[in-house]
């Protein structure tokens, strides 16, 4: 392993290269601002731009991949950030080991994962977040006459059928949780943001073949011999469908371990999870900055026009930033009624038995779990969220069932290794 | 490009990852979990660390956050 030094130093740093992030680095950069860029993730694009530096299918995406790319941005992928101090430095790791990235003012553009929550069955390999099957297709997963059934909540449940579709696979059915009326609802609400409108149109006449069944959510899923069978309920009948994968997610929940780790102030009501921030995008740390779906769930508009905003204002550009101040709040509010319309339903906390594995880093069953009051003492007593994943699958699962405050995050933010952790010890952050 | 999973060599083109070329030698898992289940990729997004897999003598790599590349040796649990 080389001993060579790598640090380096921006006058920005983003952290997240999904459409957030790129709108907040070239914001910055086309403010004269020294920025670098980083992702976890082998490509810029986040999850909803993935593969679009390579094969375009969004005039959106494309656009704004190419002026972050003339701004000038340093762009690093294949990046994890594992720890800062919140005051002036991070400390980025990659398979060849780790330095330190110097910024003046940092913006985290973390973005958000699937939501799980466990049904029994769910631990098999036939099946997939929703996701994460999207990601895995657009990377070239093998779909092609494959029967998928795709089942949770929320539009990218859509996205995915959309993606499997055109992949060459056969969405067996779009199980959705919330009720008819609530996504009638919706759809109804979209009247006021046309683009939106015409997209889901589109989508629906494209999909039309596609079984959509609103009020149905999964309640077990198994294999018989070569086929998987998930088993989806209305709350009174049950309906068993054969197919070869089963993709689900329950919406969506923001990455917020690193925001904690240096400590920004987080809200943690199910549902409006979300780094805590001002006007200007500002957390309560100086020179902090968070955008997109890192400060709630919203989408994909409100997290480009957040980083618009969170880039002028870390560049100095009080003006550019409060002249989006009208735009981000229509996107936020389309934000609150995907929220709303998408609301889990409180029979989705009886789906696992005593025997259904909730922390899958560990194999601790929900049996093993419902006995205790707290997060903390759990995983005191069970190794609960001290695996790998540090709670990031079944924190939120257990938050949802029991109303688990997440427990305090320790540094490093990711799994790390010996050499990047004596970087993290020399910085004076004793966590 | 070519790569290996297990020792059988897997077709695969730029910008796939590794978790992808896994599923392209028709492997639907990757590791074995505390209690011996067989686990495969879930989240894709290198959170849930299910797609595990040794990437050239490096254990613990996530398969879902590396791109392949010509020659790459992938050994997934058996």
């Amino acid at each position: 392993m080389s001993r060579q030094r790598r640090d380096e130093a921006y006058d920005v740093v983003v952290v997240g290269g999904g459409p957030a992030g790129v709108a907040a680095a070239t914001a910055a950069a086309e403010s004269g601002k020294r920025v670098g860029l980083i992702d976890e993730s082998p490509w810029l694009g986040g999850q909803i731009w993935r593969g679009e530096a390579e094969r375009p299918h969004s005039e959106k995406a494309r656009r704004w991949l190419k002026r972050l790319e003339a701004a000038g941005v340093t762009v690093r992928v294949g990046v994890s950030v594992v720890g800062g101090d919140g005051a002036g430095w991070l400390v980025a790791e990659d398979r060849r080991g780790a330095w330190r990235i110097g910024y003046e003012a940092l913006i985290l553009a973390t973005g958000a994962r699937d939501r799980f929550l466990p049904f029994p069955g769910w631990t098999a390999p036939h099946v997939m977040g929703v996701g994460g099957l999207q990601t895995l297709v657009k990377s070239g997963w093998p779909v092609a006459g494959k029967r998928v059934a795709i089942v949770g909540s929320g539009p990218l449940l859509w996205a995915l059928a959309e993606g499997v579709t055109a992949a060459g696979g056969v969405v067996v059915v779009l199980a959705e949780q919330a009720s008819w009326e609530s996504v009638r609802r919706f759809g109804a609400g979209l009247i006021r943001y046309p683009a939106k409108l015409v997209q889901a149109i589109g989508l629906r006449a494209r999909l039309a073949g596609v079984p959509y069944w609103c009020g149905w959510w999964p309640a077990v899923t198994r294999s018989e011999g070569d086929w998987a069978v998930v088993t989806v309920t209305d709350g009174t009948s049950r309906r068993e469908l054969k197919c070869d994968l089963v993709a689900f997610g329950f919406g969506l929940v923001p990455n917020l371990e690193l925001a904690r780790l240096l400590g920004c102030g987080t809200r943690d009501e199910p549902g409006w999870e979300g780094v805590e921030v001002g006007l200007d995008q500002e957390t309560g740390l100086s020179g902090v900055y968070a955008a997109g779906e890192a400060t709630g769930v919203k989408g994909a508009e409100a997290a480009l026009v957040e980083g618009r905003v969170a880039g002028y204002a870390a560049a100095g550009r009080r003006a550019e930033a409060e002249a989006l101040y009208g735009l981000r709040d229509r996107w936020r509010r389309f934000g609150a009624m995907l929220a709303q319309a998408f609301a889990l339903r409180a029979e989705l906390k009886t789906l696992a038995d005593d025997d259904t594995i909730v922390c899958r880093c560990e194999d601790v069953t929900y049996g093993r779990l419902r006995t205790w009051r707290t997060a903390r003492e759990a995983k005191l007593m069970t190794r609960c969220g001290m695996g790998p994943c540090q709670g990031r699958v079944c924190g939120a699962a257990c938050r949802f069932l029991w109303s688990w405050e997440p427990d305090r995050v320790r540094p490093p933010a990711t799994v790390a290794r010996l050499e990047t952790l004596m970087e993290l010890g020399t910085g004076g952050n004793g966590g | 490009m070519r790569v290996r999973v297990n020792g059988t060599e897997v077709e695969v083109s730029a910008g796939m990852v590794v978790a992808v070329a896994v599923a392209r030698a028709g492997r639907l898992w990757s590791r074995r979990s505390v209690i011996q289940e067989p686990r495969g990729p879930l989240c894709g997004i290198g959170v849930c660390y299910e797609c595990r897999v040794t990437i050239n003598g490096q254990a613990h790599q996530r398969g879902c956050l590396v791109a392949c590349q010509e020659g790459m040796e992938i050994e997934a649990d058996e």
